[in-house]
């Protein structure tokens, strides 16, 4: 994007059903994107200084599904993979992530992510948003990909199988995506998983410092080309299987080489962690 | 066609009435409650109990075709055991004399509230959802049983043509209902951290609903929605009162203190988590089109139900 338009301007040419009162069906609200935008715009710019690769892959218009690696132990990857969208697309889309559940049981999160719409994962929810034409964040890691520890930061957890049968049945593409340097940014040592329970969550990310909070460490997303499978979404388990090993092999395709990448941009300098 | 309303004495059911009766068919109504004009106006009105003998002689004499079953309360009305009776022995009486007397069609007019407001649920409700977190709002549990109820009367009732409406809030002129009391006051309570989505529909888009619903002979469940939800702040901003976020804790110990609305503790999850339908069903079987805007009906209710002085 032009660093001269401004954010509410990206956000006022979202092609999103908004009412009178800038509010479209889902409850989504152009005043809490605009301002989620505005905060999530400076640590995208200059606190992660984000690397954005193959945007042109996202469609402009039309479901679609991103469905990528977690990385990192708290939500960064999502947020940062939502700021593309809207600061690198033209016209800007507003990517919808499918959220943990407990995400909605406590005050703020849960009106900050209904306002931004980022709804709990439910196939309701994803089935009905993809057959309205709107992007959906996926991370079919779950919290399992969060919970990976800083020497894990480049593997891949196991892959729900849910978003495929989706994707059949909606036919959507799947636009596959890597996210880099969210296990740099919080290095996870140790997952507190007592503590998590305590205060409602699955886990609370323990780092070399404590607390969970995102170093400035550089972050890169590389996407890849869509992918379409054809089918009813009612196949056998191991039809569906094929499939999610097919995305699972881009994605780790695609952090392979953006890790290369980087590497090649970077021999000489200080390599990111 | 002769369209019986029990209930009728209600602030929409009179409107249904009019409005049936404006259309040519003949309208009468049973209902504790008086309407006295209602004989000048060409409709019947036999004051009496649904659940009594006597509501069974109207169904024996008056030989309805079709029946708008409106007889259900609220816990903002009737509090207590005596709204599970209400709800739930009239209803059963309702169907019982459906069956007994010939009646062709029954609508049920029940509530999305059905679907009960919790963290995990869809946004969108879909028609075949079952009710969830009864147990945080069991001030909901005869409605919803009256409602699961009247929907056994699509197998067990095969003559009886049925259909169960689920409806949203109603909101605008005259300013009745549960969701208008609850914006009665200057300052409505809100959950801090919560804003959820609320369904409402103008009094007269409930009606034509209703006659659709009933020109349509309607069978099976349906969702009723106007127009999109929209955020509890917003409705209360835009009817002119003063929204007051209070954590859930504190706002547990000031209900029906202070100039703010009773409401039961379980309620509190409903300004907490949104209940909004999926009415596709009903669109495609009726061709609804509503004819207030959400920015209409809350003009409406601010012009009709002014912010309290002082």
């Amino acid at each position: 994007m032009s660093q001269s338009e401004s954010l509410e301007a990206r956000v006022e040419r979202l092609e999103l059903p908004f009412n009178e009162f800038g509010v479209d069906p889902y409850g989504i609200s152009k005043r809490h994107v605009r301002q989620a935008l505005q905060m999530f715009a400076l640590l995208y710019r200059y606190y992660f200084r984000v690397r954005c690769f193959g945007i042109e892959h996202i469609p402009a218009r039309g479901r679609g599904m991103l469905v990528g690696n977690h990385s990192g132990g708290v939500a960064v990857d999502g947020a940062m993979v939502l700021t593309s969208t809207m600061l690198e697309m033209d016209p800007p889309r507003l990517a919808q992530g499918m959220v943990e559940r407990f995400l909605h049981n406590f005050p703020v999160s849960s009106l900050w992510a209904s306002r931004t719409g980022q709804f709990t994962g439910l196939p309701e929810h994803a089935k009905r948003l993809l057959e309205d034409d709107r992007l959906l964040m996926i991370f079919p890691e779950g919290a399992r990909g969060t919970a990976k520890l800083y020497p894990q930061r480049y593997s891949l957890v196991d892959f729900g199988t849910g978003f495929i049968r989706l994707a059949l049945q909606t036919r959507s593409p799947i636009i596959p995506f890597a996210f880099l340097g969210g296990g740099a940014a919080i290095p996870t040592v140790f997952n507190a998983r007592a503590l998590g329970k305590l205060l409602g969550v699955p886990y609370v990310p323990i780092t070399p410092y404590l607390l969970p909070l995102p170093l400035p460490v550089q972050l890169e997303i590389h996407y890849g080309e869509p992918l379409v499978f054809q089918g009813t979404g009612d196949e056998e388990d191991h039809v569906i299987e094929g499939y999610v090993a097919k995305v699972k092999a881009r994605i780790a395709g695609l952090i392979e080489r953006g890790r290369a990448e980087r590497h090649d941009r970077r021999s000489g300098r200080r390599l990111l962690p | 066609m002769r369209v019986l309303i029990p209930g009728i004495a209600g602030g929409i059911a009179r409107k249904l009435a009019l409005r049936l009766h404006e259309a040519g068919h003949q309208v009468a109504g049973v209902d504790i409650r008086p309407w006295e004009e209602a004989r000048e106006l060409g409709i019947e009105v036999f004051r009496g109990d649904v659940r009594k003998r006597a509501a069974e002689d109207v169904f024996r004499r008056w030989r309805p075709e079709a029946v708008v079953h409106m007889a259900t309360v609220t816990a903002f009305t009737v509090p207590g055991a005596e709204r599970g009776r209400i709800n739930l022995d009239g209803t059963k009486a309702v169907f019982d004399h459906c069956a007994a007397h010939g009646v062709k069609h029954v609508l049920f007019v029940g509530r999305h509230t059905f679907y009960g407001a919790a963290p995990d649920s869809p946004l969108y409700h879909s028609d075949d959802e079952p009710p969830r977190a009864l147990e945080s709002i069991p001030e909901l549990a005869d409605l919803v049983a009256a409602d699961l109820y009247a929907a056994t009367a699509l197998w067990r009732l095969p003559k009886v043509t049925t259909a169960i409406l689920r409806l949203p809030y109603t909101l605008g002129q005259p300013g009745t209902g549960t969701l208008a009391s609850f914006l009665k006051g200057r300052r409505v309570p809100l959950v801090l951290g919560y804003d959820p989505l609320f369904h409402v529909l103008q009094e007269e888009d409930v009606v034509a609903a209703l006659m659709l619903a009933l020109q349509k002979e309607l069978r099976g469940i349906f969702n009723v929605a106007g127009p999109p939800p929209i955020p509890l702040s917003v409705i209360v901003r835009e009817t002119g009162r003063m929204g007051v976020p209070l954590p859930a804790p504190v706002l547990r110990m000031l209900l029906g203190r202070g100039g703010f609305p009773k409401l039961s503790v379980g309620a509190l999850d409903h300004l907490r988590f949104p209940i909004v339908v999926d009415n596709r069903r009903f669109l495609e079987a009726t061709g609804f089109e509503y004819q207030y805007s959400v920015a209409d009906i809350l003009r409406l209710y601010r012009e009709s139900a002014p912010v309290p002085r002082g």
